[in-house]
């Protein structure tokens, strides 16, 4: 506990409690203009109920732009927060209260239905005195609207209650919220305060004891005018087992550095580039290095570098930097060269949608390639899956001799969540590079014709002198101008694929083993999937679900778990049509890209549902899709 | 082979290199290619340092002067078209111990890989560059490259190259932390010798410009110069690329230049009456981002183990 908390601490006490209503989760969301705080509220609020044990999902509200214009739809920024008794797998369906900073914003979350009728706005009323008469009236009627869309709408006086005790409201009011926020939901008050003065330390005491205040004041406000006080109280209290709280492209950083990779390489792209600024500052302290190239070519050929001199490396990148990289990645599958390749996904196609989720590089990861180009392509589901992954996706290049690809999304990127800690083991470090001597008559792709796997010349091994080529090669990697070569090159890299699979395990079915639907999924949408497939259950619909985390090569067994069910679906976040759109029937119908592997791979008619609006699933919008496929099945 | 210590006494090496443990496979470029006097260089300057083959990785892109790592008997890193410039600097990023050289052309150095030419000349990462410039797409069969001069007929120029040249010089020269640029012509064995065994000794991205012969699709682009040695401008200094008589009197035009005389340097690259041949410019203490790529390299297990362990401590609730 820093000092200051500690003086504090007495004050503490005078902060009264009182009765409130019990229940088990909450949906709440903060949103404001760009730069006001927003952000940091709610992951502080995050922060403190991880640490009381309750389960906890958080999601940014992020626009496009540094700067968009204040008070507009497009610039709401922002985070919803997930909160429960029990542990939270997804961000959940319509929120149940909500802090504007002002009204225009709420029209983004409107958008997104992120609202129900009966959703709780406490919002700034400051704008209904506004000196410009045109924003007192765009206040005024919106306020209308909100009512009629049946909102609840509590006008607060936030920016004058701030005021009081700061000269600039816009640099504190987000301090006052949370303590609004920890009385609403009875927080614990001092992890609050311990949370606030973690959080400026840097900035000193001049700074950690407005904002202590602020704090307070928010918490008195909420106690002395609001009706709303809630308990939900972790199923356990405090933590457990040791936790840590993390996004997941903070995750992924820590999974670079538990890997024993040293070196990351990079340009910036977004959503990616938070794992490498997390890296950026920590890689230190397992001796790495994040090298930002001058485009994404680069940066991917300087990994593939240090991955040809025995250092596997790994770039980290988006949609976007993924097409850069295509010729590359190319190379590395043809010279069999280990690479982590981290793709966290957004909309495409071109640029398309920035800061928001889409799981639409499946495909392209696949397939994006001249030729033939198979490498392995794994998603994680959670953010604990995020760190563990990319150790998983180290080993698999070296022992594979083959470029990994992990998919993650917009939706992991910038979700946070407690999970275990993991305990870093020195099997998870990359062995030191072999300089021994390599006996000469072993040619350097020396082709087990069982499983395509060969052993690896590493420069500075005497004797193991080759040419890595991206032409077609023989298997003294000299270029083949013979008519054999390349098909033998092609069967034995695609051979690998086929022994790695002969190593995947059966998919873990959620629910029963057979029934009227099997869901399946892959990548962040596993919690909202199985939160729906829980509902549905509940209501008697004979639904289940299977997550697959290994789309290439695929695991085991899915046409033997597919066939007990009368219908088998994909739900993704990628485009697919609609089957009851006009022109489309069985010869024009464009499936969803998972749906599309698992026709190929099954030869089964495999259904999808699907939707491409930036936003993460909710369970209930999954509920719906399945039970009209269910209503349509019956 | 043999050194004479202080008391007479002979000290014999492990391991000697000869020329044959440098070569790799037979080169296949066309009989009077200029490349081949280039590779016969690249051998010597190795022997004549001893580099352990296993020890060294010569890197290129795609073209004719990309095949050299195949004529090499050393690692080897034949990549993709432009992209032998940021291919070399992973190998290096990880590896000091490794010696890196890179094989590349004016398509694919000043065009296809135009953007990492610049930076990598910033990164002044430890490695010698290569550019075989001939002026001309070879390998895909007479096209105009960056560097064709203005009127050649080439298949997508079929009445004349009509911008003016590229000029590699004074664009290389003017990149932020560029540490060595010297230029030399194919066609005196001494002076390619001389120049890649400067560039090779030099700590920081050496890049030479090699002015090229391509007998098969460009003979007339450098006869002139060839039969004229009066057009090139011999760039002489202390710390200059050595010289000798039979050059001097070879090339009557002469220049003492002090190769750290950037203004110099970039008033003798900007003079298209003349080509110079020589080191135009050279700073030894350039900062080199291999120092920076490398810290932290060598942690035991032990150590990373508590590094991660005091980042997840970070975290921990």
């Amino acid at each position: 506990m820093t000092k200051q908390a500690a003086a504090q601490k007495s004050n503490v006490s005078e902060i009264s409690a009182g009765k409130a209503k019990r229940i088990d989760e909450h949906i709440i969301e903060i949103v404001s203009d760009s730069g006001e705080g927003a952000q940091k509220c709610g992951q502080t609020f995050g922060s403190v109920s991880g640490k009381m044990g309750n389960g906890v999902w958080t999601v940014e509200i992020i626009p496009a732009e540094i700067q968009p214009p204040a008070r507009s739809k497009e610039g709401a920024s922002g985070v919803r927060i997930r909160l429960g008794s029990k542990y939270v797998t997804n961000m959940g369906d319509q929120a149940d209260l909500v802090v504007a900073f002002n009204e225009q914003v709420l029209y983004n979350r409107i958008d997104n239905r992120a609202f129900r009728e009966g959703t709780v706005v406490l919002l700034e009323n400051k704008w209904a005195e506004d000196p410009q008469p045109a924003i007192r009236e765009q206040y005024a009627e919106a306020v209308a609207d909100f009512k009629k869309r049946g909102l609840i709408i509590h006008e607060l006086p936030l920016e004058k209650e701030c005021l009081k005790i700061v000269s600039n409201a816009r640099r504190g009011k987000n301090m006052f919220v949370l303590g609004m926020l920890c009385r609403i939901y009875s927080r614990d008050v001092q992890r609050a305060l311990d949370e606030i003065a973690k959080t400026f330390a840097r900035k000193g005491e001049k700074v950690i004891k407005p904002n202590h205040d602020l704090f307070k004041a928010g918490y008195q406000y909420a106690a002395d005018n609001l009706e709303y006080h809630y308990e939900i109280p972790p199923e356990k209290e405090g933590v457990q087992k040791p936790t840590v709280v993390t996004n997941g492209n903070t995750a992924i950083g820590l999974g670079v550095m538990a890997s024993g990779m040293e070196l990351v390489a990079m340009y910036p792209i977004t959503p990616a580039t938070s794992a490498s600024h997390y890296l950026a500052d920590a890689f230190h302290l397992t001796g790495g290095f994040v090298h930002q190239a001058e485009d994404e070519i680069a940066a991917v050929a300087y990994a593939v570098g240090a991955s040809y001199a025995g250092k596997t490396a790994c770039t980290i990148t988006s949609g976007p930097g993924m097409a850069l990289k295509t010729e590359v990645l190319g190379l590395a599958v043809m010279c069999e060269v280990p690479l982590v390749v981290v793709d966290v996904q957004r909309g495409g196609p071109s640029t398309g949608l920035p800061t928001k989720i889409e799981q639409g590089d499946l495909l392209s990861s696949l397939y994006g390639m001249p030729g033939d180009a198979p490498k392995v392509i794994m998603a994680p589901a959670t953010i604990s899956e995020c760190f563990h992954f990319i150790i998983t996706a180290r080993k698999l290049a070296e022992a594979f001799r083959t470029p990994v690809f992990v998919l993650t999304d917009a939706n992991l990127a910038t979700g946070v969540q407690p999970y275990d800690r993991p305990d870093p083991q020195a099997e998870w470090l990359s062995a030191p590079i072999d300089q021994s001597e390599w006996d000469k008559n072993v040619p350097a792709y020396d082709w087990d014709e069982e499983t395509g796997l060969s052993p690896r010349p590493i420069p500075g091994q005497p004797g193991g002198e080759y040419v890595l080529t991206g032409l077609a090669h023989t298997r003294r990697s000299c270029v083949a101008y013979d008519s054999m070569s390349n098909q033998t090159g092609c069967n034995m890299r695609s051979r690998k694929m086929a022994a790695l699979a002969a190593t995947l395990q059966k998919p873990e079915i959620y629910g029963d083993k057979e029934g009227d639907i099997l869901v399946v999924s892959w990548g962040s949408t596993m919690g909202a999937v199985q939160e729906a497939v829980d509902r549905l259950r509940k209501e008697g619909r004979k639904v289940s679900n299977v997550h697959l985390r290994f789309l290439a090569p695929l695991e085991k067994d899915l046409k033997e778990i597919f066939s007990k069910f009368k219908k088998v679906m994909t739900v993704e976040l990628n485009y697919s049509d609609d089957p009851e759109a006009p022109l489309i029937n069985d010869a024009t119908r464009r499936y969803a890209q998972l749906a599309n592997i698992l026709r190929n791979q099954t030869l089964m008619d495999i259904d999808c549902w699907s939707i491409v609006q930036g936003a993460p699933l909710q369970p209930g919008v999954i509920h719906d899709a399945v039970l009209g496929r269910l209503e349509k099945l019956n | 082979m043999f050194g004479l210590k202080a008391d007479w006494s002979l000290d014999v090496q492990d391991r000697y290199f000869t020329i044959e443990d440098y070569e790799g496979a037979k080169p296949r470029w066309c009989t009077g290619c200029g490349d081949h006097g280039v590779l016969t260089a690249v051998h010597k300057v190795c022997r004549e340092a001893q580099l352990p083959p296993e020890k060294i990785v010569a890197v290129s892109g795609i073209g004719c002067s990309s095949r050299l790592p195949h004529y090499m008997g050393t690692y080897g890193f034949h990549g993709l078209h432009g992209r032998a410039l940021p291919f070399a600097s992973g190998v290096k990023a990880r590896r000091p111990d490794l010696d890196v050289w890179v094989a590349t052309g004016d398509g694919d150095c000043f065009s296809i890989g135009g953007c990492h030419w610049v930076h990598a000349l910033r990164y002044n990462i430890d490695m010698t560059v290569l550019v075989f410039d001939n002026a001309v797409y070879g390998l895909t069969k007479k096209q105009s490259s960056p560097t064709s001069p203005v009127g050649l007929k080439t298949n997508t120029h079929p009445t004349g190259a009509f911008l003016p040249p590229l000029n590699p010089l004074t664009v290389t020269l003017g990149v932020s932390n560029v540490s060595f640029v010297a230029q030399v012509v194919d066609w005196n064995p001494l002076l390619v010798y001389e120049t890649i065994k400067k560039a090779h000794a030099h700590r920081g991205t050496s890049f030479v410009r090699i002015i090229q012969r391509c007998p098969v699709f460009v003979e007339e682009v450098h006869k002139d110069l060839q039969n004229d040695p009066s057009q090139i401008l011999l760039l002489k200094h202390e710390n200059g690329i050595p010289t000798n008589e039979a050059v001097e009197r070879i090339y009557p035009n002469q220049r003492e230049h002090d190769p750290s005389d950037w203004n110099a340097a970039m008033e003798i690259a900007r003079n298209e009456l003349q080509v110079p041949c020589g080191l135009l410019y050279h700073n030894p203490d350039a900062p080199v981002y291999d120092d920076w790529s490398s810290v932290g390299m060598g942690m035991s297990d032990e150590e990373k183990i508590a590094g991660i362990n005091k980042a997840l401590d970070s975290f921990s609730i």
